[in-house]
This record gives C-alpha cells, structure tokens and sequence, in this order.
C-alpha cells in the first residue's frame, strides 16, 4: 500500500486519495473511501447498531478491522448501564470481534496505547472525539452510530474530501503550559466552527516537540474547532510512540506533509507567549489567559476524560499537587483515562501524590465528563475541568457551571479554592 | 458502503410548519441531554432543547421547523440528537451551518437540514413553507421568500429513502 506522492496534495488528501483507491482527490470531491479500522463504544455501538444490522441481515464486514470499548457506562451504576455492557459483551462474542477493551479505559486512549493506530489509515470511530486519531498520522473521524452500521455492514463510507487549514505553531512553551492551553486558545481564535468540517493540520517547531500524549490532546480538541479531524504529519516520536505501544508503524515515513501543499487557510501562533487558558461557561471558545479569568469560587474540580486525564496530564497535575492541599470547601476528582495509565501513575508514585493531597480516585471512563458517570454538578455548582467541553448542562445540572483549563491549572484550582493561575505552584515548592 | 447515486424518484414533499428560533452554537448535549441517554429514546426527546427552549418539546407540532443559528449540533456524534427532533415530527431544521457529524446523521435518519443564511428574517412562530430538493423557503406570515442550499446530490436518496438503513436495504436487496 504506497502512499500516492504527489508534492501538491495535502496529508489529508493523500490518504484519503489511497483509501478510496485513486491517485489523486480534490476538496469538495464525494469519494467511497475503504475503512482500515472502525472503533466503536458502548453507548453509541453495539445497542445502536445491532438492530440495524439485524434489518439489515447482515454482521461485521470484518471482525479484525473492528475495536469496540466500552467507557461510557463504567462501572454500571443501574439496571440500563448494565444491560447496556451485557449486551456489549454479549454482541463481541456473536461477532467473534477479538479487539475488545471491557472497562478498561476511554476508548481513544485505548485505541492508541494498544497499538491500533498506524499513519496513513482511514479510520472511522463512533464518538466526536475520534479526531485524537489525527496524531497519529491517521486520517480518523466520528461518525453516529446510523453512520457506523453502515460502515460495518460494507467497509466503506463516503466522504466530502476536506480542504487542509494549517496551524502553524513556533516557539516553545514555557513551563506550566502545554497542549491543553493551545487548544482553548485556537477555539477562542478560530471559534467551535473555525473549522469548518475540513481538517486542521499541527505543524511547526513547537508541534515537533510535543509528546504523542500532548499532540492526542491537540488532536482530540480538533472537535471543539468544528473539525473533520486533526492531522500532525508523523515523524520519529509517531513511529516510536506506535512501538512502544506495540504497533506496527510500518510505512509511516511515507507519509509525510512539508505544508507547501496548497491549504485552504493557514494561521500562525506563537507558543513561547502562550500563557495558562481558561475557558469560561460555556463554551470553550469563551478562553483567555488565566491571570484576565475572574477568579470563582470552585466547587468541584475534575481531572478526567479522554482529553485531560492522560499519564502526562496525572503528572501535570501531580508536580503543582504534591505536598499541598486540596482547598476545605473544594473536591477533586481523578479518573484516569485508562486502567494502564491508573497502573503506570500507581507505580511511579504519582497516585499516591494525588491522594495524599485529597484527591478521590474514580474508574476509568468518559464519567462525569459527559454527565454519565460519578462526579455530576448540582444546581448552581462550579467545575473546574480538564475536560474538552463545558457546555450548558452536559457535566450536571442545567444551572451548573463548567470551566476548562490544562491539569496544571485545574490542580492549582483545587489547591485554591479558586480559579488559579499554575506558574506560581510550579516555582516555589511548598 | 458507496456514495450513494442520485434517486431520480427522490422529490420529497414541500414541508409546512410552525418556525421554532434557537441560537448559535446549539450542542447536541442540550438537544439529547446525558442524563437521559441511557434509557429510552422516546424518553430522552421529551428534554430535547429543554435548557435553551423549555416549551419546545411539549409545544412543536408534526412538520415544525427549527430554525437555528450558526453550527447547530455541534459537539457529540450522539445521533440521538437528530433522532429526538425526529421523534418530535421535526419536518427540518435551517441554519447557516451544522455540525459535521450532526449533519450527516440528521439525514442518515430521514431528517432534512438545509444550509439557509435566513439572516434573521424568520421570526419564532412564523409559517413556514420548505422545500428541500429545490432549495427554497418561503416565510408565509412575513410574505417572504428565502434561499437555502438545495439537499445534495449524493443525500438525497439516503433521505428519500427514509434514512441510510432503508436506503441500504433497497441497495441490498437490488444486488442480491
């Protein structure tokens, strides 16, 4: 499978162009693209798509191409949860599916540290943040579940070929500052729609220098931009990311983007100025420094989700918690994004950092993120989250209020009691 | 599964209805809100837009038209989103632009969005004429008329059809 090399196609272009079998694609262009991999969950999966399936009389188009998770309903708290990861289980084994991760993990985090994402691939998932694939180098979308029965059922999809919006990042972050804060800070430059269902593309010195952890969170927030998905072209940090995680990064070499391919937009940023983000409720795009942030009271602060509750984000949080205190009247709650990242913070002391300074451990799942899973807001409460989104209502109650910001600024949140600003915590250890 | 060709036979019938006006930025959170996505559907659509319009779920009528802001239904992939407007008897939803994933599951579902820069010309209660093929809105109680994107080629047969999964069954059953 090489990838087609042509100078003047886009990354997004080119692996679109071998999926759907052609040399070349154009924007705008509605191709039938072949699908490498299609993840599924279940709460948009198996309860979603085996009744159409079943009118459609027919099962997975192949079952080696499909990884289904289960995050959303973890642990079950009801008789519906648990119905729901019966029936997940039950529908794995009829469609002698192997990769399946029960409970263990929020399914983007999963899909990348058990090896499934190579670059160059054309993956579907069933959950809007399926755009964390992109820092892999694989063109990976989401999709509703109506949508991924008909993936299931054919291997195939039809897309509109995405123009490329470039955001071009130089300098170097300063310490305190990380993926998380570039992310609220594009959605308050661009807003949620700046990206126009195309794909946004991470280039630069300051892209070049981020963990695969870090690039995840750029990638996965390409949702909030309104992104088809978001593309960081790999290179030897991909390929040895994919190793570690006991993939195969094969041909990830060929699938390079120097940006001089023609984009529709390109916007450039400069991360050395970059100070900590805070987005305001409700709406990530409502974001500004920390220090310009009116400095709320916090009730309840939450490090979670497939966006912020990564190793790199426990240690971030870890580094401005250790030997301090979570403020009397505040909560913080951690559920690490997977039961191997809850395994490798155990090991490394980083959980024993959080506990100590009153942090409660909850499993690894979507949770409160989504309003699902432990850790709710009540009427009136504050949040203050790692999280990607703080829509109205979506963490608890309709009158509730969410703020984001990176694991460092929502741990230096918890140790206040108020919205706080990192940098502090992080020069002077207590 | 391909990209589907265009039905010849694919015309859907004008739409009237009542217009119900939401903003910007309508999340799919608070059109199929979290806490209700474990149970029924039927369910979960009695709180559609529950945080932004609280009489809408009680009050729209079969054929109504949601007439949105910019990026409506950003957010989840959740298509119980689209599902509980059409549950409701939504018969479209206009805006000046979607969410991506809601978009391709609105008609994935048999559900008609239309592109339509309407500039806030329609006001909240207005009688509505849309007609999705051709790409026309008329605003019978303001006695105007507006111009929406006419439904895609390569959309049309999925929502003539009633949504992807009879579109595919027909598909199916043509090869077999």
């Amino acid at each position: 499978m090489a990838a087609p090399s042509l100078a003047a196609s886009t990354l997004a272009e080119r692996i679109v162009a071998r999926a759907a079998g052609r040399d070349r694609v154009r924007p705008g262009e509605i191709v039938t693209a072949r699908v490498d991999l299609a993840m599924i969950h279940d709460s948009g999966g198996p309860r979603r798509v085996k009744p159409m399936l079943e009118e459609l009389g027919v099962g997975v188009w192949d079952p080696d191409r499909v990884v289904v998770v289960s995050d959303h309903y973890v642990p079950a708290v009801d008789a519906q949860s648990a119905a729901i990861l019966k029936l997940t289980r039950d529908w794995v084994k009829g469609q002698a599916i192997r990769h399946f991760y029960d409970q263990m993990g929020i399914c983007h985090v999963v899909l990348a540290e058990r090896g499934h994402l190579r670059p160059g691939r054309f993956v579907v998932g069933g959950d809007s943040h399926s755009p964390t694939g992109g820092a892999w180098g694989a063109f990976m979308f989401g999709v509703g579940a109506t949508d991924m029965a008909g993936v299931l059922a054919t291997g195939e999809t039809w897309l509109r070929v995405p123009e490329t919006i470039l955001l071009h990042w130089s300098g170097q972050l300063a310490d305190g500052v990380c993926a998380k804060d570039m992310m609220l800070h594009l959605c308050a430059r661009l807003g949620m729609d700046g990206g126009r269902y195309q794909v946004v593309q991470y280039a630069g010195p300051a892209i070049a220098a981020l963990s695969m952890t870090e690039r995840m969170t750029l990638s996965n927030m390409a949702a909030e931009l309104g992104a088809q998905t978001g593309l960081i072209a790999p290179d030897a940090v991909t390929a040895a990311g994919i190793e570690a995680a006991g993939g195969d990064a094969g041909d990830w070499a060929d699938w390079q983007d120097d940006g001089t391919a023609a984009c529709a937009e390109r916007h450039s940023f400069d991360a050395g100025s970059l100070a900590p983000q805070v987005a305001a409720p409700h709406s990530p795009a409502n974001a500004g420094p920390v220090d310009a942030a009116e400095p709320a009271a916090i009730d309840q602060c939450y490090i979670g989700a497939c966006t912020g509750a990564k190793l790199q984000d426990l240690h971030a949080a870890a580094r401005v918690l250790k030997g301090r205190q979570v403020a009397a009247g505040t909560r913080l709650l951690v559920a690490p994004a997977s039961t191997r990242i809850t395994a490798a913070a155990a090991a490394d002391g980083t959980l024993a950092a959080l506990t100590a300074a009153g942090a409660i451990l909850l499993p690894s799942g979507c949770g409160a993120c989504a309003g699902y899973g432990a850790g709710v807001l009540a009427e009136d409460e504050t949040c203050m989250a790692s999280t990607a989104r703080n829509f109205r209502g979506r963490m608890g109650a309709t009158t509730s209020r969410v703020w984001l910001g990176s694991p460092y600024t929502v741990a230096a949140t918890a140790v206040q009691g108020r919205i706080a600003d990192p940098r502090p915590f992080l020069a002077e250890r207590p | 599964m391909a990209a589907p060709s265009v039905n010849p036979g694919a015309i859907l019938a004008p739409i009237r209805g009542r217009a119900w006006l939401v903003g910007d930025d309508v999340d799919t959170d608070v059109l199929a809100p979290g806490a209700y996505m474990r149970g029924p559907v039927e369910e979960l659509a009695r709180h559609c837009l529950e945080a932004v319009r609280p009489d809408f779920a009680a009050g729209v009528a079969e054929g109504d038209i949601v007439v949105a802001g910019r990026n409506f239904g950003m957010g989840s992939s959740r298509e119980q989103a689209a599902q509980a407007l059409r549950i409701l008897g939504v018969g479209a939803v206009l805006a000046p632009s979607f969410g991506g994933i809601f978009y391709r599951n609105a008609f994935n579902l048999g559900l008609p969005v239309l592109v339509c820069d309407h500039g806030g010309r329609i006001a909240d209660g207005d009688r509505l004429v849309v007609e999705p093929m051709a790409g026309r809105v008329a605003d019978e109680t303001a006695g105007i008329a507006l111009d929406s994107d006419a439904v895609p080629d390569h959309l049309a047969a999925i929502v003539a059809s009633g949504g992807l999964i009879p579109y595919l069954k027909q598909r199916f059953a043509r090869q077999s």
